[in-house]
């Protein structure tokens, strides 16, 4: 068992952590931290299993690097509108 | 308390079900990174990361692109009306001052050479665009006024790597080759082109949504943490 | 020329990012003109010479992405590119009260129109994912444009619903990139077999989409983000957007991962769409709020969709065809119905000042049209004959009835008399003589455009045959 299936398992426990997480946390801040962790893991998956079998693999690299990218994106905007709402009155853990 | 242990039901079997799909995983029929390989030469870029992002799959990066102006359109669109956002006073602390002064500059430098080194070695726009927001938002928080307003120049900076993106790959339709498509000899000089360019609408796009981000604390004086 | 239909929404986007404000409106009608004309020339292409790939960048997939043309697709494209045109027609006009929001409903006008013709010619799924991204952020931006904090908590549920599902369907192609080594679509139709790697990235897969189509248990996050939004931007989500998820859970259940999904699964995922329509029916009958019983209406419909899966998984082919005709025509009709009933209703409250049920009375007097637009896509969501949404149901129930699957003939024919219950609601207050409110002057096209919309919606009864025949032009194999 070679260590990029490591790293695959890893970023399985990663996902189920940040599931729990997701669901469980009140507080949007929490949840935004959680959705970024799952992201890792996913990515960890990504890179990890398809590299156990036939070494380097530029082609997950990328797709990792494009998934950061708008995970970046996805995570600013979220940033944005929550503190707006927080501004305008609203409650960050409903 | 049920949302607790729904919480915990739905983790458990996330990691059940993903780790028997791991372990099981069968053995792939196609070898991809071979294939990049063979390609690698007609590409125009040596380092098959790049190759991929900015060639062979360029029409995600592309999209991507697309996805981090999405971000920050609808940032722009939510941000407070009132007086335009203008940083704290210059702030007077010599340790500061004398730190960004010296940290600017390096910062960018290695932007830049990030950018440069992604054609052969890990690197490339969205590592160096990043560097480029860092020493962006250091000079904000040293008090030094840039990217507060929006107008037109700064609508055009955001969008500027988009459009050379979206022309270059049209372009490619005039001259009867397929979108997206590089001619063999202009391959490498003008991915390089379209990464620096995107470097700085990057760098500007992530500096924006953290300068027009809505102030930090609730117009009733409370903080927003905790709770 | 199929990447024609990208490059114009995006071209669009960029522009209307950068002109000064007074040109953002003006290049809108070209625009749609543009796109319209692109789709229809696109369809005449591919009904003429049959389903087209295009390699992008010239490198031929797995190694680069294609684009994938087929009858299906561009129906899809069709559709998308008449019903925004519409929506966009009314925004013209919706919007110019709202000052500052037109100005960036534009550019994620343009952007959502992208992702969504993205989305219908992708081949790949990793390429699927960065659409979706595209189309969920944009969604998520216009839903925000008022900044009022309804609207932003709305905004924020939905963006944390369509992050996490796109995350999970990530995972789910991490894993079959990890076993297949390849996400070209028509590649791994051929070879993805079912074991349990796939198995689980179906399940992953599925669970994500599901979110994002806001299936019933999942739908939390659809009522407030279509019944807060600007009456513009409920119409294209409720029409176009939810679509797009559903469009790729379709592919992931029928064509990718056919060979690891079982019969008793695809029974669940009816269950999901029975589930729905009871409880989208309920509430949209409960709501006091019209906007509201439009978007729980949406929840209902959507079930319908799932029936697809229960009718077409382990049936003979005839009766799989047909689920499979009933699905895409009841996906056509409920788009231009459910767009129609957004833009009238929209139109209403916008007369009136408010959107309470109980005091709608009267409006049938002032506003006649929108109040027929209301009626006649009304027609369409019971499945009421002649009307789109009517020949959906035929084909769906004969599906049903030919595969002897009474249990989702029930749901299917008890779904029309719920629908009915709750749009009852509407006509029994607003033809009340009683008048309690004034009546504000409206742009007679908001009302035109809801009309036409719903004119499409019943029309689609009689022209049901060209959407199928389109329809059966596909690249062998896929649905």
């Amino acid at each position: 068992m070679g260590v990029d299936l490591w790293y695959a398992l890893v970023g399985a426990v990663i996902i189920a952590l940040s599931v729990f997480a997701f669901i469980s946390a009140r507080h949007l801040m929490k949840k935004l931290l959680a959705f970024n962790m799952m992201g890792s893991g996913v990515f960890l998956i990504m890179v990890g299993l398809p590299q156990h079998q036939h070494g380097v693999d530029a082609v997950p690299q990328a797709l990792v690097l494009t998934g950061i990218v708008v995970a970046v994106s996805a995570t600013a905007l979220a940033l944005v509108i929550l503190r707006r709402y927080v501004r305008s009155g609203g409650d960050p853990a409903p | 308390m049920i949302r607790v242990l729904g919480a915990a039901l739905a983790a458990i079997i996330t990691l059940l079900g993903l780790t028997l799909a791991l372990w099981f995983a069968p053995a792939t029929q196609v070898n991809l990174p071979q294939q990049v390989e063979l390609n690698i030469d007609a590409s125009g870029i040596a380092h098959p990361i790049t190759a991929v992002l900015l060639n062979f799959r360029s029409y995600d990066t592309l999209l991507e692109v697309a996805v981090v102006l999405v971000a920050v359109v609808a940032g722009l669109a939510l941000r407070e009306r009132g007086p335009r956002v203008t940083p704290h006073e210059r702030s007077a602390d010599p340790m500061l001052q004398a730190l960004t002064r010296r940290l600017l500059p390096l910062l960018v430098l290695t932007g830049v050479y990030v950018l440069w080194a992604g054609s052969y070695a890990p690197g490339g726009a969205f590592q160096a665009g990043a560097l480029v927001a860092a020493a962006g938002v250091l000079a904000r928080l040293a008090g030094y006024d840039i990217a507060s307003r929006v107008d037109r120049l700064l609508r055009l900076g955001l969008a500027l790597g988009f459009i050379l993106f979206l022309t270059v790959a049209v372009s490619a339709m005039f001259g009867g080759r397929p979108f997206l498509n590089y001619p063999d000899e202009w391959a490498g000089s003008l991915i390089f082109l379209i990464e620096a360019v995107l470097t700085f609408s990057i760098g500007l796009t992530l500096l924006s949504l953290f300068v027009h981000a809505p102030g930090d604390a609730s117009p009733q004086g409370g903080g927003d943490y905790g709770r | 020329m199929i990447p024609i239909l990208l490059i114009i929404p995006l071209a669009f986007a960029i522009l209307s990012l950068l002109l000064p404000r007074k040109w953002t409106r003006t290049i809108v009608i070209p625009g749609l003109i543009l796109q319209l004309g692109a789709a229809l020339i696109l369809c005449l292409t591919i009904y003429t010479e049959g389903p087209q790939d295009y390699a992008l960048g010239d490198w031929q997939a797995p190694l680069g992405i294609s684009l994938l043309a087929d009858g299906f697709t561009v129906t899809l494209l069709a559709l998308t590119a008449l019903i925004a045109a519409l929506c966009a027609i009314y925004a013209l006009f919706f919007l110019e009260r709202y000052n500052r929001e037109q100005f960036y409903f534009w550019p994620l006008f343009w952007f959502l129109l992208a992702s969504l013709n993205g989305i219908w010619l992708a081949a790949d799924l990793f390429n699927l994912y960065v659409g979706l991204e595209l189309l969920g952020l944009s969604a998520v931006g216009m839903v925000a444009l008022t900044s009022e904090r309804p609207a932003l908590k709305a905004a924020l549920d939905y963006l944390y619903a369509a992050l996490f599902g796109s995350l999970a369907y990530l995972a789910g192609v991490a894993l079959i990139y990890g076993a297949y080594g390849t996400l070209a679509i028509p590649q791994l139709s051929e070879m993805v077999a079912g074991n349990i790697t796939t198995q689980v990235a179906v399940a992953l897969m599925s669970v994500g989409l599901l979110l994002k189509t806001a299936i019933f248990p999942l739908h939390f996050w659809l009522p407030p983000a279509h019944g807060g939004a600007l009456a513009p931007v409920s119409a294209l989500l409720s029409a176009l957007v939810v679509k797009a998820s559903f469009y790729i859970l379709a592919l992931i259940w029928l064509d990718v991962g056919a060979l690891a999904v079982t019969v008793s699964a695809a029974q669940l995922m009816g269950a999901l769409g029975a589930g729905a329509i009871l409880w989208g029916s309920w509430n949209a009958f409960k709501t006091p709020q019209v906007k509201m019983l439009v978007a729980y209406s949406t929840v209902a419909q959507l079930g319908y969709l799932m029936m697809l899966f229960p009718l077409a998984i382990g049936v003979s082919e005839a009766a799989a065809t047909m689920a499979w005709q009933g699905t895409i025509l009841h996906l056509l009709a409920h788009a231009f119905a459910k767009a129609a009933m957004f833009l009238s209703v929209g139109t209403l409250v916008l007369a009136i000042g408010h959107g309470r049920i109980a005091d709608l009375g009267g409006v049938s007097q002032h506003m006649p049209m929108a109040l027929f637009a209301f009626g006649l896509s009304a027609v369409s969501l019971m499945g009421l004959p002649p009307s789109g949404g009517f020949n959906a149901k035929w084909l769906l129930l004969q599906s049903a009835i030919q595969s002897g699957q009474w249990h989702w003939f029930v749901v299917i024919a008890g779904g029309g008399l719920l629908t009915a219950a709750y749009v009852f609601r509407i006509f029994r207050v607003s033809f009340t003589e009683t008048v309690r409110h004034e009546i504000q002057a409206t742009h007679p096209m908001l009302q035109l455009s809801a009309l036409l919309l719903a004119f499409i919606a019943i029309g689609l009864g009689f022209a049901s045959e060209w959407p199928l025949r389109l329809m059966d032009l596909t690249g062998g194999g896929t649905p």
